[in-house]
């Protein structure tokens, strides 16, 4: 299977790196070539230097083969439109996007789009804990 | 009429002005503190801080009303892409204009959806192409839904087509020529109307098939 994953950041670094371990063909884009450094010495997937925005960029790290992409930069509007552009223009049927913003997150995840909102989950997660290992309070009024 | 203009740079502040005098009402959103500060000066309440990306920003900037109006007017093409989306799809506003600084970016626009855009690279550009006629082929207007531009070409002495019928010049499909222009006269063009050194050529065609066009008439660019 071919993966493409934009930002080569603590998220997208690991996915690809996790996807790589699954077997997958994975390339990477990033703005900044330093990024790869991420990745780890035993890389052995793609690599390219380049912002997710430009269809050149896409089409070098494999986008119109794609089987899965993973859009994870450190801006959510940029992951949005990049991942919109992912799913209508090269027809990938799994695109996942990060959102921090968890009401944007849920906008577009009402339209259609797989997105991931960290956020939203540490809020949950966080709230779960405290409930779960604290007793109860009397109902307040 | 009710507007919401996203971005108080250059184009954000002179388009909140001439709305503002022409009597409608604005409301200008910008997040940058130092810019903020100085639109406040001028407008006063007109303007509002904070991020237009921001479901919560817009619905304060009353994107619920809806506004008649909204232009996404930022200096960032992705913030501009998504603004006008969450107005349209989300809250109904049937006119959402959208700034595109990087011409580069227009066909994610016209791929999402957002077809009333406006770059201002582009239109310099095509300035640039009207004033030199030698460039053969002018840009005459943008038919931005209909994916179709209007195009106007110098047919020259040494051009493939001259000489030759309209009806045999292997025009990309979709496209269709219109009129010429010769000796101060404008004739509909026929499939057997022969093309001569000087006409201008009025055409219609799809945006991606224009340098197919040029090269039917006028041969490789130059």
């Amino acid at each position: 299977m071919k993966g493409v994953v934009i930002g080569c950041g603590r998220v997208g670094s690991a996915v690809a790196q996790g996807l790589a371990a699954n077997g997958w063909d994975v390339t990477v884009v990033d703005e900044n070539e330093d990024a790869l450094v991420r990745l780890g010495p035993k890389w052995r997937g793609g690599f390219v230097v380049g912002h997710g925005m430009d269809t050149t960029v896409l089409e070098s790290a494999g986008a119109a083969e794609a089987d899965a992409a993973v859009v994870s930069t450190n801006g959510d509007n940029t992951n949005l439109v990049i991942g919109q552009v992912l799913r209508e223009r090269y027809e990938i049927t799994t695109v996942v996007v990060r959102v921090l913003d968890p009401a944007r997150a849920k906008f577009y995840a009402d339209r259609g789009m797989r997105t991931v909102c960290p956020t939203q989950t540490a809020i949950s997660v966080l709230l779960d804990t405290v409930r779960s290992t604290t007793p109860q309070p009397s109902s307040a009024s | 009429m009710y507007a919401i203009v996203a971005g108080g740079g250059k184009v954000g502040s002179n388009v909140t002005r001439s709305l503002l005098e022409m009597g409608h009402e604005v409301t200008l959103i910008e997040q940058r503190p130092d810019r903020f500060a100085r639109l406040e000066d001028e407008f006063g309440p007109v303007v509002m801080r904070g991020d237009a990306t921001e479901i919560s920003v817009l619905e304060r900037a009353g994107l619920g009303r809806p506004p008649e109006l909204l232009l996404a007017v930022t200096g960032d093409d992705e913030d501009n892409l998504v603004i006008s989306q969450i107005a349209k799809e989300g809250y109904g506003v049937r006119k959402a204009i959208a700034r595109v600084n990087n011409p580069r970016n227009q066909q994610h626009f016209d791929l999402l959806g957002i077809t009333q855009t406006v770059c201002a690279t582009t239109s310099i550009l095509g300035l640039v192409e009207h004033e030199m006629p030698e460039h053969g082929l002018v840009r005459l207007l943008e038919l931005q839904k209909e994916g179709l531009v209007v195009v106007e070409i110098q047919v020259e002495g040494g051009s493939p087509a001259a000489g030759k019928r309209a009806g045999g010049l292997g025009i990309p499909p979709g496209a269709r020529l219109i009129s010429v222009f010769r000796q101060g006269r404008t004739e509909l063009v026929e499939p057997s109307t022969v093309m001569r050194p000087g006409d201008q050529v009025l055409a219609i065609v799809p945006k991606g098939s224009i340098p197919e066009l040029r090269r039917a008439l006028l041969g490789a660019a130059s």
